[in-house]
């Protein structure tokens, strides 16, 4: 196909997209990575646990504990080398009765089969001494020392913006409407900002991916969407949770789970319901209420006032079973990943240094580039610094001296650098997932009007224009009445 | 680091912050520091430009921002040391402060004595667990407010307010004034949150519908919010199926209540009152380390900004004769406990020794509303010491309790009063 733009196209820059982006800018390739969003990573991989699982969940064989075990002992280089925030800290499935102590045997077993490394089991006895919280109820646990903690946010937008300094090309607010084929062959995307010709198209696109396939006719994969529902503490509830702890799993979900987020936050969740919708983010009373109960079995004292958000992550739930990762042959050109669902925030690097291997397979010319940088650098993190360093900073630059989001203690030097960071955050969202501003207690009551100001000053845009997240999601409607003077 | 030191150190300039810095330095300190993170003096106020402020202390209705011109001319003519763009990031027992500044860099602040005055923040929606989506457009009914007053933008057209604390009703008003639409003030309670005087200025002079026994049980829309879904609750607060309703708005404002702002105040490791959500307190606003008070909103929360200048007065003297001569009231305490119908009673304990000295004013709020004459009773064990009638009692309006010297001889030996409120 001589008249191609790109070599490749990945539609979707969820984790998953924006880890292959990456892996693909090693190589002299044009790449271009696109999203319907106004920012990469809006899709699931906004909302989910961040745990970076260990692997005994999946069962032996399946491409889900295969991935699940090659992301995991990833995570350590992958993190250092984007300046991702990640904590190696161990995570526990709890039993509270008899059978679910054979579930915790069968768990082991079927880790050790995937090759999962140092699991253990624990008394009650023992598991109650490292967590203090803990139910009474408590028989047993399975220790999982591989597990751990990530900010899914950055392990996401860390990978696309070191894919886009690389040289990918990034086209957000971009939906892809349907595949463009020439005879058989997929030969790149339709989309509302015209058409984009390459010789690959990945489908990365989460819950859509079985729609995207259906527009080139492939049937038969099918996505339903199963809501998971959350809550987040405030990390004033910290002290009262010290480890990641899973309940033993259903058929269904591995449970409501209570879990330190990176941040120092506690999150409970999530539910599994099935619903109809791919948009359905709604949380429901009777969501929040299982999360709530299912979190205090665990844990009792935890203490729901100390509340401070919300939120529903959809699973992408395939109709395999599986994750789906193949180059259709009736259709050539076209790479298909769907059905990632969790453990896929896990498996995402492993998953795209196997996808650089299909296309390579399946004869697409990999060159290496030795300009390539594997490494990204994330802006300062001022509350993060010690006092010498802060001053230093704030030296080089006095914005970092102006405190603008008092519960995360973010500074205006971080907003005006995530205004020009390689993937600029564009919406008041963005700015949240790099900046942490808003997240904390206060949820953006203070920060709103400041941000407002700082943004519209680095775009050089009127207030009016800046959005919470794109589309017409705009902050502020108009001005007030002026008074003539 | 920038090291400083200076006699009294005050964190925030509310009307809190600027009444405790001015006493202070009346009383005799020096060396009188007032820090604040924004760039102007006067706190909330300077975005509360509607009326009602000042008619105790000045005998006049003034807007909020010449409320606290008042108060800041008077810092200034004083000579006052300020620092505004300054943010407090950290407090320790032994009063080191860590301060950023845009100015100044990271500053260090070794006063010998600490105020407190950090105010309050609101609840946002996620303290409440209202379910639905999370699109733009809901607000605290305080970040509307600066966005309109100070800002000068509006953040939606039609709102739905849940709440009727007096930020929210205020808003109604000034929302309504610059053309938009309010569909409706929904209240959880049976009765009003906030001020009588708000109801009829700001709700019933503008036809505004308000709805008691009512609370917002989801939020719709994608991008920005499409409509609300209200229902009408039971005895219990809970939602009663079947009494949904959709209203659409474009926006919803949040008037749910407001926190004491205390990160600041935990990290000096006070103690504190878990109903008001501020420090414990002793009758001179000292917190139980030595050497820090508190003032203001961050002690609990006022409604009227006339008793939180008065309120703070007293704390900037107690810290400004603490600097001088290290002197804090001794001797035995006495513990203050909410009795039947009271939710808080601030301060948490008094000196008898200190009463000797002069009066003490009592602040406390009922926990339900009676609209008939009902007693405030301080009382020890059995025996009622004082008495004072109210024509009716409300959450929304604070009460005060003068305890006289001449109880001082009573209190000797006691280690708990109670106060009731009864009909
Ligand atoms: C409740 C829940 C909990 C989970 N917990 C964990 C966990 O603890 N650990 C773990 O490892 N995994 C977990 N997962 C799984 C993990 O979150 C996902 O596997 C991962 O985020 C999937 O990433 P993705 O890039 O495939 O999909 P997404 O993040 O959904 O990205 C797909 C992207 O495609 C875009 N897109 C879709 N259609 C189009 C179109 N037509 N045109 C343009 N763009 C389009 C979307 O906007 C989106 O950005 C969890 C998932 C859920 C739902
Ligand atoms: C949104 C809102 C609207 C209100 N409207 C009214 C009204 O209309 N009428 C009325 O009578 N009362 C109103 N109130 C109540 C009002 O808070 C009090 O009347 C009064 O302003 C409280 O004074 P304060 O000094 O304690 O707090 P504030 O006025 O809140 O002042 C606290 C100050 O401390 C500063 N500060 C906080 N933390 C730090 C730190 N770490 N470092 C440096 N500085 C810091 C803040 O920037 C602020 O300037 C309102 C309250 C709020 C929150």
């Amino acid at each position: 196909m001589p008249d191609a733009t790109y070599d490749v196209i990945i539609v979707g820059a969820g984790v998953v997209g924006a880890h292959i982006a990456r892996q693909l800018s090693r190589y002299r390739l044009r790449t271009l990575l696109l999203d319907k969003a106004a920012d990469v990573g809006d899709g699931t991989t906004k909302a989910n646990t961040a745990i970076v699982h260990a692997g005994y969940d999946a069962r032996p064989g399946s491409k889900k504990a295969l991935f699940n075990v090659a992301g995991n002992a990833m995570f350590d280089q992958v993190c250092a080398e984007l300046d991702v925030e990640f904590d190696r800290c161990g995570t526990y499935v709890v039993a509270t009765s008899e059978t679910d102590l054979a579930t915790l045997q069968d768990l082991a077993s079927r880790g050790r089969a995937n090759g999962v490394t140092g699991l253990e089991l624990i008394s009650g006895e023992e598991m109650r001494r490292r967590e203090p919280g803990l139910t009474e109820a408590a028989t047993g646990a399975l220790y999982a020392p591989t597990g751990g903690i990530v900010d899914p946010f950055a392990l996401c937008f860390a990978a696309a913006e070191n894919a886009v300094s690389n040289g990918v090309e990034l086209a957000l607010n971009t939906t892809v409407s349907r595949l463009l084929l020439e005879g058989n062959r997929v030969v790149g995307v339709d989309t509302n900002r015209g058409m984009f010709r390459s010789r690959w198209t990945i489908i990365a696109a989460g819950l859509h991916a079985d729609d995207l396939m259906r527009t080139a006719g492939l049937e038969g994969l099918v996505i339903r969407p199963r809501k998971g529902e959350y809550f987040v503490l405030d990390r004033a509830a910290r002290s009262q949770l010290r480890n990641v702890l899973f309940p033993c799993p259903t058929p269904v979900s591995k449970g409501i789970m209570v879990t330190p987020t990176i941040h120092g936050n506690i999150l409970l969740g999530p539910t599994a319901n099935d619903v109809d919708d791919k948009e359905d983010l709604g949380t429901t009373a009777a969501g929040l209420n299982e999360t709530l109960t299912g979190a205090l079995k665990l844990i009792p004292g935890l203490d729901p006032r100390l509340m401070i958000r919300s939120f529903t992550g959809l699973r992408a739930t395939g109709s395999t079973g599986d994750f789906e990762i193949s180059t259709p042959a009736e259709r050539p050109g076209l790479l298909v990943l769907a059905g990632i669902e969790s453990p896929g925030l896990t498996a995402s690097p492993a998953i795209a240094l196997h996808v650089v291997d299909m296309l390579r397979e399946a004869g697409l010319t990999l060159q290496e580039r030795p300009e390539y940088v594997p490494t990204r650098k994330g802006i300062p993190r001022f509350s993060l610094m010690t006092t010498a360093e802060q001053e230093a900073l704030i030296a080089q630059d006095a914005r970092y001296g102006r405190v603008v989001c008092r519960c995360e203690t973010v500074t205006e030097g971080e907003v005006v650098a995530a205004c020009h960071s390689p993937i600029p955050a564009r919406t008041y969202d963005a700015l949240k997932r790099r900046t942490r501003i808003g997240t904390g207690r206060c949820q953006g009551g203070f920060d709103l009007p400041l941000v407002l100001e700082i943004m519209a000053r680095e775009y050089n845009v009127s207030p009016l224009e800046i959005t919470q997240k794109g589309g017409a999601s705009a902050l502020v409607f108009r001005r007030t009445k002026e008074v003539g003077l | 680091m920038k090291s400083i030191s200076c006699d009294v150190l005050v964190v925030g300039s509310g009307p809190a912050g600027l009444a405790a810095a001015l006493e202070a330095r009346q009383t005799g300190a020096q060396e009188v520091l007032l820090l604040e993170r924004n760039d102007e003096l006067g706190g909330i106020l300077q975005q509360c430009i509607h009326t009602g402020f000042g008619l105790r202390e000045f005998g006049q209705d003034l807007s909020g921002p010449e409320y606290a011109w008042r108060w800041i001319d008077q810092v200034h003519d004083a000579g006052l040391q300020v620092l505004s763009e300054t943010m407090v990031l950290s407090v320790d027992a032994t009063r080191r402060v860590v301060a950023t500044s845009k100015a100044l860099g990271m500053i260090e602040i070794l006063p010998r004595a600490l105020v407190l005055a950090m105010g309050c923040r609101e609840r946002p929606r996620g303290a409440l667990a209202i379910p639905g989506t999370r699109p733009a457009g809901v607000y605290t009914a305080g970040t509307a407010q600066r966005l309109v007053n100070i800002d000068g933008y509006m953040p939606g057209n039609r709102f739905v307010i849940l709440g009727s604390g007096d930020i929210g009703m205020i808003m109604a008003r000034r929302l309504t004034l610059e053309g938009a639409e309010v569909a409706a003030v929904c209240e959880i309670l049976p009765y009003l949150s906030g001020l009588r005087r708000n109801l009829v200025q700001c709700i019933r002079d503008y036809d505004i519908p308000l709805h008691l026994c009512t609370t917002v049980t989801e939020v719709r829309g994608q991008d920005r919010v499409t409509s609300v879904v209200v229902s009408g609750v039971d005895a219990d607060r809970r939602p009663l199926p079947g009494t949904e309703r959709e209203i659409p708005c474009d926006t919803l404002l949040l008037s749910v209540g407001l926190v004491p702002e205390n990160e600041l105040t935990r990290m000096a490791g006070a103690s504190m009152d878990a109903v008001t959500g501020g420090p414990r307190v002793n009758e001179g606003y000292a917190t139980d380390i030595p050497g820090i008070f508190a003032a203001g909103n961050v002690v609990h929360v006022y409604d009227l900004v006339d008793d939180v200048s008065q309120a703070a007065r007293i704390a900037g003297r107690s810290a400004a004769r603490y600097a001088c001569s290290t002197q804090a009231p001794t001797g035995p305490t006495v513990r203050l406990v909410a009795g039947e119908n009271v939710r808080a009673v601030v301060p948490q304990l008094v000196h008898p020794a200190a009463l000797e000295q002069e009066s003490i004013a009592l602040h406390m709020r009922v926990r339900t509303p009676i609209e008939a004459p009902v007693n405030l009773d301080l009382r020890l064990g059995e025996r009622t010491l004082l008495s004072r009638r109210f024509r009716y009692v409300r959450p929304a309006e604070m009460l005060t309790l003068t305890l006289p010297q001449r109880l001082a001889g009573e209190l000797a030996g006691a280690t708990e009063l109670s106060v009731h409120v009864r009909t």
